[in-house]
């Protein structure tokens, strides 16, 4: 049975002046799965995102994205294919409203983003789109604050509700739970389950518990190669993860 | 509501600057130095459109200014253009050496943009030491003022004054224009946060380049204005303190707000026009300044005042 692969890399390498920090990673994530990304610090997770997301070269290798080779493309060629992602560190636009946030996102295919004869109120047009986007990530109460000022899960949420403008076929989140409260947590872990459900997600992720309840397939990282791939069952169970995780030595 | 009345304070603020602005003839103030001011403030502005909208500090603006002044007074001089064709080709020499100069420095981030910017600037400036038809150290002088679109006698004073306040306006309105146009919003963005602006798809190299031609092509524009109203084309407009001294007028004023670039220039003009007498003393005060800038007021003046009155301007 052939599955239906959405994204793929072959002998995925990069080496940063004599140091490899991926080494030979071959990812198969299937469309419309929650895949998760895990591993000790340094084991080259947030490498591997960005080398598929372009924000790195891979030394060797190569990347498929929906059987199309990309590479070589430059990042923004990436995310217009529908691969989005998103960062370690919020990234939102610090001094843009909420609303603006969005907008910024809806921009770009509604085009005509190099007119600067144009009054900014052509944009008034997208309002009601990035408000719906808003309200369906529980921030319609947000709408004219300014990112900045909102606390750290309502940005994590902006931050989501702006990569859902692309309406992106895969998105890819860079510890989207990093630096939460409990209460946050479950408000996100909900939210990228909805947004998963018509989609594929790709996350890197420290907080075992989310990756247990959220994700289809689990690759482990460490030293950039991968050490086990599998249910969470499979992988919590594997000696491998478990030394690697918890240093335990066979005696 | 909260937007309602920012678009206040800056109508208002409009209003008044261009009524001020009008009146100067008929309230005694010399009208060459209000004029010289008046290029200044838009080569400010424009420098403010490159480094407090775009994000992009540029260390060599002095090259656009410089590099229009000395076209638009070949064509004026030699060619015997009229002053508008002259203005026109100083502004289009401005924009085509920003092509040129942006495309290679915004592959860089940061210090080593503005450090890209320097050197093509300092390159310009030998060029247009050495080159003949600048006349090296005498500059191009003499140059014809002529007559506006046919009509217009730039010889008058009050003609020349009303026409250079026009061309000022136009590029005012045209920077506010560009700063709240769907290509200013993406440039914001690229600004305060760039990987992410390109995790969404955008080409950032491009909007960083666009901005940076329309910010060389605003300063041609003031820089071969400037030679219309002072008749001569010198090294000074090339050379780097005057790099420099627009780093500071926008700074003085306030980085990053509409207003602020044309008031720095104003005060930086004046000193110089006033505080003559002092000689190289004047240079310690802007220094002193600069530094009063840096460690109490950094937003600028119309910076803090927008701040302390909650208003944008």
């Amino acid at each position: 049975m052939a599955e239906d692969i959405i994204l793929e890399t072959r002998g995925l390498t990069k080496e940063f002046a004599g140091f490899v920090a991926v080494r030979d990673v071959n990812l198969r994530i299937r469309r419309g799965s929650i895949h998760a990304l895990i591993g000790p610090n340094g084991a080259g997770k947030t490498t591997c995102f960005n080398l598929l997301t372009k924000f790195l070269q891979p030394t060797r290798g190569e990347i498929c994205y929906e059987g199309r080779d990309i590479t070589a493309m430059a990042a923004a060629d990436v995310a217009r294919l529908g691969l989005v992602r998103s960062f370690q560190i919020s990234a939102v636009f610090p001094h843009l409203t909420a609303l603006e946030n969005v907008r910024v996102a809806l921009q770009r295919k509604r085009g005509g983003n190099f007119d600067f004869w144009r009054s900014k109120n052509v944009l008034n047009s997208l309002n009601e789109r990035a408000m719906a986007l808003l309200d369906d990530v529980g921030l319609s109460a947000f709408e004219t604050t300014t990112a900045v000022e909102m606390p750290y899960g309502r940005k994590r949420a902006l931050e989501i509700a702006t990569t859902l403008a692309l309406d992106p076929q895969m998105l890819l989140l860079d510890e989207p739970m990093a630096g939460m409260g409990h209460e946050d947590i479950e408000r996100v872990a909900d939210l990228i389950r909805r947004v998963a459900k018509n989609r594929t997600v790709l996350m890197v992720e420290h907080n075992l518990k989310v990756v247990s309840d959220l994700s289809d397939t689990i690759t482990v990282l460490t030293r950039g190669q991968v050490l086990a791939e599998g249910d969470y069952e499979t992988i919590s169970n594997n000696a491998d993860v478990q030394q690697a995780y918890l240093g335990v030595a066979d005696a | 509501m909260k937007l309602q009345a920012r678009t206040h304070a800056q109508t208002i603020a409009f209003v008044l600057m261009t009524g001020l602005l009008a009146c100067v003839p008929m309230i005694g103030i010399y009208p060459y130095f209000v004029m010289q001011a008046l290029c200044f403030a838009l080569f400010a502005a424009s420098f403010n459109l490159l480094i407090g909208y775009g994000g992009l500090p540029s260390f060599g603006h002095a090259m656009f200014l410089g590099t229009a002044g000395y076209a638009s007074a070949h064509a004026a001089k030699v060619w015997g253009f009229p002053p508008e064709a002259a203005i026109i080709l100083g502004t289009l020499a401005a924009a085509g050496a920003g092509v040129i100069t942006g495309a290679l420095a915004i592959r860089r981030q940061g210090i080593y943009f503005s450090m890209t910017t320097l050197a093509f600037a300092q390159m310009l400036y030998f060029f247009y030491l050495q080159t003949p038809f600048t006349h090296g150290e005498d500059g191009i002088q003499g140059v014809p003022q002529g007559i506006f679109l046919g009509l217009i006698d730039l010889s008058k004073v009050l003609n020349l004054y009303y026409v250079v306040l026009g061309i000022f306006l136009a590029g005012f309105v045209l920077i506010y224009r560009i700063i709240h146009s769907p290509f200013g919003e993406i440039l914001n963005a690229i600004r305060e946060n760039e990987p992410r602006a390109i995790s969404l798809g955008y080409k950032t190299e491009r909007y960083k380049l666009a901005a940076f031609v329309l910010s060389a092509g605003l300063a041609g524009l003031a820089g071969a204005t400037k030679v219309i109203v002072a008749q001569n084309a010198s090294l000074t407009d090339v050379h780097w303190t005057m790099s420099g001294e627009v780093v500071l007028m926008v700074l003085l004023g306030g980085l990053g707000t509409i207003y602020g670039p044309i008031l720095g220039a104003f005060i930086i003009i004046a000193m110089q026009q006033y505080f003559a007498g002092f000689g190289q003393w004047v240079l310690v005060i802007q220094g002193l300044i600069f530094i009063a800038c840096v460690l109490v007021f950094r937003r600028g003046i119309i910076g803090e005042l927008a701040h302390a009155l909650k208003i944008r301007l």
